[in-house]
């Protein structure tokens, strides 16, 4: 296994409120996530999981303890700071795909490239660039559709290709099966699979155990602490071989009809 | 995020809600536009006047009779410019081209079967050609002997030459003005209209022959035939000053006053000019107040649709920030767009503004002169506005928690 690591949080905590009433939403987390897992974050709501994903994104700062992402201890970082790293190092993956729906497919996925400060490249490679992560999730022949004249799984896959355009080190996903149907869910499942064997590092939230299930790592998150967490690999590979077959046997039927 | 892409996304978010930024840009769009027609109108009537004062003749002093000095009675008559201050002007003062002097009648003049009603009789001195530059076209005009002996004679304006005699040759013909039988012995040249007097459509006779037969004054015989403006022509602009202080000292020598006590005033063109000027200027303080106003009004507007623009896109600013844009990234995006509303405002504000100047010029008969300062001034105006209003949204924009504004819906 690899041993580098990606995520490593120590004793994270996110305290709200002021005064005498004061509501932990992360109550001393630590976890540690090496580089090339497939990890699920699961909990009730209320546990703690999206403040957590929102520290981890960097949308958010702890308020105490240390967040240390490839290596660099980020938890003191200023705005400006936290928007670089989240421009370089994470994609986002949201459950209503966060589309900006006056821009075509291409323009989504570019947009990324636009907030880079350091290497910024010029329009023709950036077009290029978006048109390789297009190509990578199967959706070339839509490069110029307006999201709306997408479905909900397309432009699922058209957030995907956004969120490795930039060649994270973490992709973040929160929920991202939770408005498709099974067909577009098992797609997008596919696709993450595909991208972790491509070695990418990916954090999804869910609330639903047979999505977990597709991965090698489930965090149980309850009332800001780590409930459990239990390696799945077995389980995943075999998900993942009846997960292809289903969609082998969809294309096929679909290819005869 | 450069630029062009900061550009690009400002105008698509204008032009894809086009009837809403259209309304946001009326208020700009009508500042600008008045600015611009309303410095037109007011350089197209500064223009008028300088021009009919230019045309009176170069280099000209006016001098006018103040007559209600004092008193009353007897006192009350003896003020005032008579028609001997003319000769002694010209007479007495160095460097004056010309004196001239109008005593204006009106009456029908008759040749054969054709007669002309309520024509205006100039009265007036052999100068008159070079003090009011006018031309003869044909025949001459009277000399001073004419005055000197009140010799019965007229010079046309083209106009009324015309229309008695068409085709024939007016000169030595006799005509009857009200009762008096004239010769004529020139017409002239086609001036037109300055200053609202029609040169072509008077008829010219020495002023001797007004006072005595047109303007009889019970007066007279005391004083002088009265006479309510002088014209001076002066040689050269440089011996103006000096011509005014003459002439005054002439007059106020000839009247027995002082100067606190002067029975007349002297004034150049540039005088009336500025004094003309003086009464624009607070018309145009006005309007500019109301095109100010006008601006401002536009700005809030804008402000109001950019508030709710950044509440409407909540969502994609916090995308934004997700994918990696800082606050100032998100700041100027929003300020470019407002920048770039008043912007183009200001823009259909300076074609409404040309349009409406030029409409006004040939449909409402107004003389306008588009004045490139208007335009250099409502654009920066109306930019200024765009950054000045666009900053209390933009700053709100670029503030918005990531997380709070991702969740919104």
């Amino acid at each position: 296994m690899n041993e580098r690591i990606i995520i490593e949080t120590v004793d994270l905590k996110k305290i709200y409120g002021m005064g005498d009433i004061q509501v932990a939403a992360l109550d001393g987390l630590s976890i540690k996530i090496r580089q090339g897992e497939f990890v699920s974050v699961m909990g009730p709501s209320g546990s703690g999981k999206s403040t957590l994903m929102n520290i981890l994104g960097c949308l958010d700062r702890p308020t105490e303890g240390q967040y240390i992402l490839n290596g660099e201890d980020i938890s003191g970082l200023d705005k400006v700071a936290l928007a670089n790293i989240r421009n370089k190092q994470l994609g986002f993956i949201f459950q209503s795909y966060n589309l900006l729906p006056r821009m075509d497919a291409l323009e989504n996925v570019i947009l990324p490239m636009v907030y880079q400060r350091e290497n910024n490249l010029p329009s023709e490679e950036r077009q290029e660039k978006a048109m390789a992560a297009l190509e990578s999730v199967g959706l070339t022949d839509r490069a110029h559709h307006l999201p709306k004249e997408l479905s909900g799984g397309q432009q699922q896959r058209v957030a995907i290709a956004r969120a490795l355009v930039n060649d994270p080190v973490l992709i973040l996903a929160d929920e991202p099966t939770g408005n498709l149907d099974t067909q577009s869910s098992n797609e997008i499942l596919e696709l993450l699979h595909d991208m972790h064997e491509r070695g990418r590092t990916i954090m999804m939230v869910t609330h639903e155990s047979e999505i977990a299930d597709h991965t090698g790592r489930v965090i149980y998150i309850r009332d800001g602490k780590l409930d459990a967490d239990r390696l799945n690999g077995k389980n995943a590979k075999k998900m993942k071989q009846k997960l292809r077959e289903t969609m082998a046997a969809t294309v096929s039927k679909g290819g005869e009809a | 995020m450069n630029i062009r892409e900061v550009l690009r996304v400002a105008w698509k978010s204008i032009f894809s809600n086009k009837s809403r930024s259209i309304l946001t840009m009326l208020g700009v769009i009508i500042g600008v536009a008045a600015v611009i027609v309303m410095m037109a109108v007011s350089a197209g009537t500064e223009a008028t006047i300088a021009e009919s004062i230019n045309g009176l003749g170069s280099n000209l002093l006016f001098i006018n009779s103040t007559l209600t000095r004092g008193g009353m009675g007897k006192d009350a008559q003896q003020g005032g410019l008579v028609f001997d201050d003319v000769e002694a002007i010209r007479e007495q003062v160095n460097g004056v081209a010309g004196v001239s002097v109008d005593q204006n009648a009106s009456d029908t003049i008759k040749y054969g079967n054709v007669s002309l009603e309520s024509i205006s009789i100039v009265g007036t001195t052999a100068d008159y050609t070079t003090v009011r530059d006018v031309q003869v076209a044909y025949g001459r005009f009277f000399t001073d002997q004419d005055i000197d002996r009140t010799t019965k004679v007229v010079v046309l304006g083209s106009t009324v030459a015309e229309e008695l005699f068409s085709e024939e040759d007016p000169i030595g013909q006799s005509v009857t003005v009200g009762t008096t039988k004239l010769t004529v012995i020139g017409v002239l040249a086609e001036k037109g209209l300055v200053s609202g007097t029609s040169f072509d459509e008077q008829i010219y006779l020495p002023i001797t022959l007004v006072f005595q037969k047109f303007t009889p004054s019970q007066f007279a015989a005391m004083r002088g035939d009265h006479v309510r403006t002088i014209y001076v022509s002066v040689d050269e602009a440089y011996e103006m000053d000096d011509v005014i202080l003459q002439v005054e000292l002439l007059l106020v020598q000839r009247h027995d006053v002082t100067i606190e006590t002067a029975d007349f005033t002297i004034k150049t063109q540039n005088d009336i000019i500025e004094t003309q000027e003086s009464t624009t200027e607070s018309f145009r303080m006005l309007l500019g107040w109301v095109a100010g106003v006008s601006l401002i009004v536009g700005g809030i507007g804008i402000m109001n649709i950019m508030l709710v623009s950044v509440t409407e896109r909540t969502r994609e600013i916090g995308l934004r920030q997700a994918l990696g844009a800082r606050p100032i990234d998100i700041q100027v995006q929003f300020l470019t767009e407002a920048l770039m509303l008043s912007l183009v405002g200001g823009l259909l504000g300076v074609i409404v503004g040309v349009g409406g100047s030029w409409l006004f010029g040939e449909v409402g008969g107004m003389r306008t002169v588009i004045v490139p300062f208007s335009i250099a001034l409502s654009f920066t105006s109306a930019a200024m506005v765009g950054i000045f209003f666009g900053y209390i949204p933009a700053r709100r924009a670029a503030q918005l928690d990531p997380i709070v504004a991702l969740r919104h819906d």
